[in-house]
């Protein structure tokens, strides 16, 4: 959990090392530092406030356990205690109702339709008979919008109709949806720049006709302070039962999580990351608090790591690394795994690192070192795919000739045969000392 | 009282407690000084940045007049520059990128109504072939607008859109082609990549183009607003930014920190939801509504 929080804490606790005890004067430092990171974050200042002095009196009078880094301590304290606030209430949505009802509401360009679409595919895919409701009547091309995403899903649409308004086009979309047996009916309603009477009156209208039990608010997870407030006024006027937090498959450390929650109490029900349908993710609050700290996701990226990874291929691979039979199938076969875990980039965003070194990273990458690295990536696979598998399973014998022709078979030259073998041979190399490593303490043991 | 003004009340309202001390010349106290904390940092301007003001307002002897301390403090971070004259050269190619949900395609209609307005005539090309129906959206735009569109199928090449309609506006003689683009996050080099080819497309029709390069960033959002804008600076060189939505409520305070740190003028502000709701960025009276006394 090593990152910027916790160092700039260290920095703090260093000078208070031997206190033994948290105290107040120790703990409201480094919480200084802790809110610090949450504005940062765009957490509400008040959401934060409130948040910091609960934790303070939680941490006073703590034992600094293995008082060597208090500092990574008071991070562990304010992370759990995050991650207890984020998942409380935490309860998907009520889809019982004959048929269940949700509505969506938000502001210009939070993600309604495009969550409307997923929510569609999603439950479409759990064997739910989906109906899709455009009652956005006023943005230019809503409708159409909407239209594609229903298709795409594969799901029917009710549309307005000319001189509708919006009460009598729910009315008439929860008929045709009790007429046809469908199970869930999804109101992908009309945002506004701002919240004004009128879209308030036209929320207030449509409910009353529709009696929605899941009212959500989709919101951009890069939201700033502004968040609570547009949360408090749904809440107070349509009533809101949960949230989704879209783009955030983007980097915005989204503190809008803690700050809405903690102003409506409504649990975070899914999350947009990507322009596709498929990419609605339940919320993971856990992740959510790593997140909002600037401390990574490296639950994610385990995950990620376990999904693309073939459990079989693993355990294959062990052994024969222990067995000191590893070759360059085995080095082929890694490479496809790496493969499979998706493009660089994306991981980036899940690896702890500050943001400075990510953004360093990620210009790195974008300025040509991710080509680069697909580039290498590409070669390497080219090159063992031009050997016999006699060559592949036995590197030693690939002499001169040999080499040539794996280099014109695989539109390379020599020098990068060469360059692979000669990788080949280190990893080789460094499997072995791991085997005669592991070798040794079975043997202390 | 002007559009400024007005879009910026609830922010003056915000800095209300504050200005009364300012303006009211009373000696600066902790208290006060969180307070003005607290009001900058709910206008969503960097926490460090305000930090550091804090500090110098504390400062003993430095604070003569805290109110003019202030307005330099913000006058230094965010410069007065006259408002953006649409030039003679034909065409001027002005690309739009931006975040998915942004306002690029609302925001290149006000444009496009805008150059109509400075008697000159505006092409727009609708570069977002991703959306579901998000060329039909700037279609009903133009429509309104009265300006000529440039489109291509949806999922077509966005370059080749591009391409397509700054060889239309050299052949119609237009003035300025706005190239509204697909939403794409700053974190996917995919989609990065793409802009690029869009960028490198448009050089290809028009050599030197595009002259200007614009992004688009929504009011409402916090910090994460000075990533994008330096993702995408890094990614096709930015020349200005639009800040979209600022009749809401939000107060568009990353603004300094783009201005300041960024170096990337901001150019335009939207506020409203109508076509003609769209004005020059002027960081005086943007500095002044954020100080201005209330009422």
């Amino acid at each position: 959990m090593f990152d910027s929080l916790s160092n700039a804490l260290g920095g703090i606790f260093d000078r208070l090392r031997g206190a033994g005890k948290l105290n107040e004067s120790n703990v409201r430092d480094a919480l200084r530092e802790v809110r610090m990171a949450l504005l940062e974050a765009d957490v509400n200042f008040q959401v934060a406030r409130d948040f910091i002095e609960r934790v303070t009196q939680k941490c006073l009078g703590e034992e600094v356990l293995g008082s060597i880094t208090p500092g990574q301590q008071i991070v562990k304290r304010v992370h759990d205690e995050l991650i207890v606030l984020l998942g409380s209430n935490a309860q998907p949505p009520d889809l019982n109702g004959t048929p269940a009802v949700v509505m969506l509401v938000g502001l210009h360009g939070s993600g309604k339709t495009t969550s409307a679409g997923k929510l569609a595919a999603h439950w479409k895919s759990q064997g739910r008979n989906v109906l899709l409701v455009a009652a956005d009547i006023r943005r230019p091309a809503a409708v159409e919008q909407l239209t594609v995403l229903a298709r795409q899903a594969g799901v029917e649409i009710i549309t307005p109709q000319a001189g509708e308004s919006v009460p009598a086009l729910g009315a008439r979309a929860l008929k045709a949806a009790w007429d046809a047996t469908r199970d869930i009916v999804i109101f992908d309603t009309g945002g506004r720049f701002q919240i004004d009477a009128d879209l308030v009156a036209e929320l207030k209208d449509l409910q009353a006709a529709i009696k929605a039990r899941n009212v959500l608010l989709v919101v951009d997870a890069a939201i700033g302070q502004e968040s609570v407030h547009v949360a408090e006024v749904f809440h107070k006027e349509v009533g809101l039962t949960g949230l989704i937090l879209t783009k955030l498959d983007g980097d915005a450390r989204g503190g809008a999580a803690l700050s809405i929650h903690a102003v409506t109490g409504c649990p975070i029900v899914f999350t947009g990351t990507g322009e596709h349908q498929g990419d609605l993710e339940p919320f993971h609050p856990e992740r959510m608090a790593s997140r909002i700290l600037g401390m990574g996701d490296v639950i994610s990226l385990v995950e990620k790591a376990q999904l693309a990874a073939d459990p079989e291929a693993i355990s294959n691979f062990e052994k024969r690394l222990k067995s000191n039979r590893f070759d360059l199938q085995d080095f082929l076969e890694q490479i496809q795994q790496m493969k499979k875990m998706g493009p660089m980039e994306n991981l980036l965003d899940l690896l702890p690192m500050g943001g400075r070194e990510r953004n360093q990273m990620r210009s790195h990458m974008a300025s040509g070192g991710a080509d680069q690295m697909k580039g290498f990536v590409k070669r390497n696979e080219a090159i063992i795919r031009s050997m016999t598998p006699g060559e592949r399973r036995n590197p030693d014998i690939i002499k001169a000739s040999r080499r040539q022709r794996i280099a014109r078979g695989s539109g390379t030259t020599v020098t990068d045969v060469n360059d692979l073998l000669r990788q080949f041979d280190q990893a080789r190399k460094m499997a072995r000392q791991f085997g005669r490593m592991q070798k040794r303490l079975q043997w202390m043991r | 009282m002007s559009g400024w003004l007005k879009a910026l009340s609830r922010t003056r309202e915000v800095l209300r407690g504050v200005t009364r001390f300012v303006l009211g010349g009373r000696a600066l106290d902790g208290a006060t000084l969180e307070e003005l904390e607290m009001a900058l940092i709910r206008a969503d301007v960097a926490p460090r940045l305000v930090a550091g003001w804090v500090e110098e307002l504390r400062r003993p002897g430095s604070v003569t007049d805290p109110a003019v301390r202030l307005e330099e403090l913000l006058r230094r971070q965010i410069p007065e520059r006259p408002a953006y004259s649409w030039p003679d050269r034909q065409p001027t190619v002005i690309l739009i990128p931006g975040v998915n949900g942004s306002g690029k395609t609302t925001t290149a209609a006000k444009l496009a109504w805008q150059i109509r307005q400075a008697g000159k005539v505006p092409l727009l090309a609708a570069g977002d072939t991703f959306r579901a129906a998000g060329t039909d959206q700037l279609r009903i735009w133009a429509g309104r607008a009265g300006c000529e569109i440039v489109s291509g199928k949806q999922g077509s090449d966005p370059a080749a859109v591009a391409f397509d309609a700054v060889q239309a506006a050299v052949a119609r003689r237009c003035d300025v082609v706005l190239i509204d683009t697909a939403g794409r996050m700053h974190t996917k080099t995919h989609l990065m990549d793409e802009l690029r080819k869009v960028q490198r497309a448009i050089a290809k029709a028009m050599p030197g183009a595009p002259h200007e390069a614009w992004i688009v960033l929504d009011a409402m959002l916090g910090h994460n607003a000075v990533v994008q804008a330096r993702m995408f600076q890094e990614c096709i060189g930015l020349t200005g930014a639009v800040i979209s939505k600022l009749d809401g409520s939000s107060k568009a305070g990353f603004v300094v920190t783009i201005e300041a740190e960024l170096k990337i003028p901001v150019l335009f502000a939207g506020l409203g939801e109508g076509l003609e709701d769209l004005e020059p960025f002027n960081s005086g009276e943007f500095i002044r509504a954020l100080l201005a006394p209330p009422g």
